[in-house]
């Protein structure tokens, strides 16, 4: 207990455990969006994109500040948005595809940059593999300001066009009939969604964002039938694996906090899938039962 | 200058994807105020038509007109029923919702639905018979009432004309004759519904006014005037006889 104690009022992580949480109270409600709109992968598409652009920030400017390397991140990720939904768009490809052939050359593209990087004579370029699976215990108090306006700015624009976002996941083209734009609905959540993504990366790192994006959505689809109890469920589900997470690995040495936060969400979507009230597995075999037996109480079915 | 007798006009309108025409040359007049069939055979380029005249897709070529330019104010006079598997019924929202959507034109960016427009949303489901549904989950509901939400979402927009798309797929008989009795009240209050139609038993019963189209027009005109067998022939490729059943 006084361990436990311990480590609540431990400066640092308090710091990581914040930071844990806002992102992922960020990626939770943004997900839900990225899941309703069926584009659940775009975040794993956009998360390894933004390898390249860490480094290539670096190898730029020489400056290892986050919000530069975040900067870069930004960029190539947005670019690999661009460019699958152009190809989605103006080729007869599908989504998948764009997405694993953009995802893989941009992914490809940032470990050959990394390599280079690694092999020059200045010392300064240690600790950018860092992006890969993600270090949580190195965010500093301004990371956290950071991802704090972020955060804030990408929920303001949810409230904003709460309406508008929701129309256009259940039925983009009724939208566009309404005479919403479609180009701006379009970018928008995956504008927001890309930024989210960004802001979880110092935490969990490239190759594990995706989950944080899907897994808390997932999870509180189970749970719910509106649409803004889903977005709330996943916010508080997000944030809960944050905090926890980094609970865990604060209290056993040795054990990452980008992956332990990333296993707690998908315990939560897992339990959720199996014991959720009406849409889980569960549930499901009950009512199946439970219905066989009725149908043969009445003389039906089997004899 | 005389008020325009169109509700909508279509001119050399061609439409192509990836070289493969789905309509060509389109020239064709909807009259103001008329309940409009359009019909042809799959992939005639029935539903391709109405998304043009939404300006939901690009014509390679031809102009829609409206007789006047497409303002925000023309576009609230404008209402759409989509398919009904065009969407996720899956998606966490219920009737009431989806039916308040069709509001959403009408306010604009940033403002929310509110009392009025709930007040309306139940008043249309009342019209297509399923006010008890409101509060319902839409993943629990069946493809023909689903249809129905659509059409009520279509009703609250309370526009000029209404562009359907195969409205009575998965309806039961007996609502289908309650919707086209709703169909025939817009029509009295001087709308025009222009409808995607399949069932060519009914389209004397329920239409006064059919476009013929495969590719081309082939027929538009009043029901009494160009719905027979010969047009039909030229549309369906010789099958229409059969189609159209013994008459």
């Amino acid at each position: 207990m006084e361990k436990l104690f311990a480590i609540f009022t431990d400066y640092t992580f308090q710091t990581v455990a914040l930071g844990s949480a806002l992102l992922g109270l960020i990626s939770g409600v943004l997900g839900s969006f990225a899941v309703l709109r069926r584009q659940s992968l775009l975040g794993d598409g956009v998360s390894h994109a933004a390898l390249p652009g860490v480094v290539m920030a670096f190898l730029l400017t020489g400056i290892k500040n986050t919000e530069i390397l975040l900067l870069g991140a930004l960029l190539t990720g947005l670019l690999a948005t661009f460019f699958i939904m152009g190809i989605v768009r103006h080729s007869r490809i599908k989504f998948d595809s764009a997405l694993a052939l953009v995802m893989s050359v941009f992914f490809g593209l940032g470990l050959v940059l990394l390599t280079y990087s690694q092999k020059l004579p200045n010392a300064n370029q240690a600790g950018l593999n860092r992006f890969i699976y993600g270090q949580a215990s190195t965010l500093l108090q301004r990371d956290i300001v950071l991802m704090g306006v972020c955060g804030f700015v990408l929920l303001l624009f949810v409230v904003l066009f709460w309406k508008e976002f929701k129309l256009f996941s259940f039925d983009p083209e009724f939208a566009a009939s309404l005479g919403f734009s479609t180009g701006k609905l379009n970018v928008l959540p995956s504008f927001l969604i890309v930024l989210a993504i960004i802001i979880g990366l110092q935490t969990v790192g490239v190759v594990l964002m995706s989950a944080m994006l899907i897994a808390p959505a997932v999870a509180a689809r189970q749970w719910s039938h509106r649409l803004w109890l889903m977005v709330c469920l996943a916010a508080i589900f997000g944030a809960l694996s944050g905090v926890i997470g980094t609970l865990l690995s604060s209290s056993y040495a040795g054990l990452p906090t980008g992956p332990v936060i990333v296993v707690c969400v998908t315990l939560i979507a897992a339990l959720s899938l199996l014991v959720a009230p009406r849409r889980g597995i569960l549930h499901r075999i009950y009512l199946r039962r439970k219905t066989r037996a009725y149908i043969e109480s009445e003389g039906g079915g089997v004899s | 200058m005389k008020e325009k007798d169109f509700a909508v006009r279509v001119h050399d309108l061609s439409v192509a994807y990836d070289m493969k025409p789905v309509l060509w040359d389109i020239d064709l007049s909807i009259p103001r105020g008329k309940l409009v069939a359009i019909v042809g055979p799959n992939g005639a380029g029935k539903t391709t038509l109405i998304k043009v005249m939404l300006g939901l897709m690009k014509p390679v070529s031809g102009a829609v007109d409206f007789g006047e330019p497409m303002t925000k104010k023309l576009r609230k006079q404008i209402a759409y029923v989509p398919q009904s598997g065009s969407v996720d019924w899956d998606f966490p929202t219920t009737v009431l919702d989806v039916v308040m959507m069709g509001r959403y034109g009408h306010l604009g960016w940033f403002t929310r639905p509110g009392k009025a427009e709930k007040k309306l949303a139940l008043d249309m489901l009342e019209k297509v018979g399923m006010q008890a549904f409101a509060s319902r989950q839409i993943s629990q509901l069946s493809g023909g009432q689903q249809q129905r939400i659509f059409l009520a979402r279509a009703l609250i927009q309370q526009a000029d004309i209404y562009f359907m798309d195969e409205p009575f797929k998965g309806v039961d008989a007996q609502t289908e004759r309650s919707l086209v009795a709703l169909l025939k009240d817009l029509k009295e209050q001087g709308k025009t519904v222009v409808v995607v139609h399949h069932d060519l038993q009914t389209v004397e019963d329920y239409f006064d006014w059919v476009t013929l189209i495969n590719l081309h027009v082939m027929a538009n005109g009043p029901v009494k005037e160009v719905f027979h067998e010969e047009n039909l022939a030229r549309t369906y490729g010789g099958r229409g006889l059969l189609l159209k059943g013994a008459q």
